[in-house]
């Protein structure tokens, strides 16, 4: 397989998952990492709050939607 | 190597999310493949199904038994990741479509639009190979959000082949109801359905990716149930709290 083509073919293969992962919510992206990074932290150095991460977790996946949204209303009612 | 078990629970929902992200995908692809059959014949169009069931099919067969190699924890985390990820993007669209802020997905304009295409084409062989490519493109794209909510939801469960099954049984579900009704596709209430996969897709991406991370769930596969719940009110607030701030803005 030539070079150009292997290229073409990894190219296409990243810009597929930019689009899906990343495409025109890049917010969405960004509140994900940020969500599972803190879950990390918390359940690797507080074993005794892990109550609190049973709530958080979801909490934050909400706040993460309501401010995509907001974000998106905004930008239609401009 | 560690293989869990999924309880009935989460394959119920695995199994309703799997069929109802199915039925929006490919009612949207059927939409186009009919508008092909209509327009050139079904031969393309019907090879442009074969050949993109087949690509499809492919990616399925290379990809599941690689990603069932992943430790569990690990391949839960990732994909709970991309499913939240996935799932909030199907949620955010749903809800603004559901408040007049974008506009809903419109099958007869999809029809016309692709008519319009195949027809502006006047050498019969380009005819041909435009409408076996438009029906390949068609089945492929929106199969391959199927094939990826298969990939991560069966395989994470542990349960690939009935994410299979279930995604075959509802394409041939769609094909048989799509070949009957044929130009009644736009009344399915396609924005409630993605909604309500998007609810999954979040739920079941918050909790692998918990799990993953070690986050000890109460009751298990059980709290899947009350993540549907939280996620499903958490959807209905935002949108009534949207349509009040609509309504605010009109007076």
């Amino acid at each position: 397989m030539s070079k150009s083509i292997l290229w073409r073919i990894l190219r296409g293969f990243g810009m597929f998952w930019w689009d899906f992962l990343v495409g025109d919510t890049p917010e969405l992206f960004v509140s994900t990492v940020f969500i599972l990074a803190i879950t990390a932290v918390i359940s690797e150095v507080g074993h005794q709050h892990s109550g609190a991460v049973v709530v958080f977790l979801p909490v934050l996946v909400v706040a993460s939607l309501v401010i995509s949204v907001t974000r998106a209303v905004r930008k239609a009612r401009t | 190597m560690f293989v869990a078990s999924t309880s009935v629970s989460g394959i119920s929902v695995m199994v309703v999310a799997v069929f109802v992200a199915c039925v929006v995908e490919m009612v949207e692809a059927l939409t186009i493949v009919v508008a092909v059959g209509h327009t050139s014949g079904w031969r393309p169009a019907i090879r442009g199904v074969a050949a993109a069931l087949g690509a499809l099919g492919l990616l399925v067969a290379g990809f599941g038994p690689a990603l069932v190699q992943i430790p569990i924890n690990t391949l839960r985390l990732i994909v709970g990741g991309v499913l939240l990820i996935f799932g909030l993007q199907w949620l955010r669209k749903a809800i603004l479509r559901s408040t007049g802020l974008k506009a809903k997905h419109d099958e007869d304009l999809i029809f016309a639009e692709t008519v319009q295409e195949i027809e502006s084409v006047t050498d019969l062989a380009q005819r041909e190979r435009v409408a076996f490519m438009m029906a390949f493109k068609g089945v492929f794209l929106e199969g391959l959000e199927v094939v990826i909510t298969v990939l991560t939801l069966g395989t994470s469960a542990r349960h690939l082949s009935l994410a299979v099954l279930t995604a075959l049984v509802a394409a041939v579900l769609v094909a048989v109801v799509g070949a009957i009704v044929a130009r009644q596709l736009s009344s399915v209430p396609e924005n409630a359905m993605k909604m309500t996969v998007g609810v999954m897709l979040v739920s079941y991406g918050t909790f692998w990716s918990g799990e993953g991370l070690g986050v000890k769930w109460p009751g298990n596969d059980l709290m899947l149930l009350g993540l549907v719940g939280v996620f499903a009110v958490a959807t209905w607030i935002t949108i009534a709290a949207v349509k009040a701030t609509n309504v605010k803005e009109r007076a």
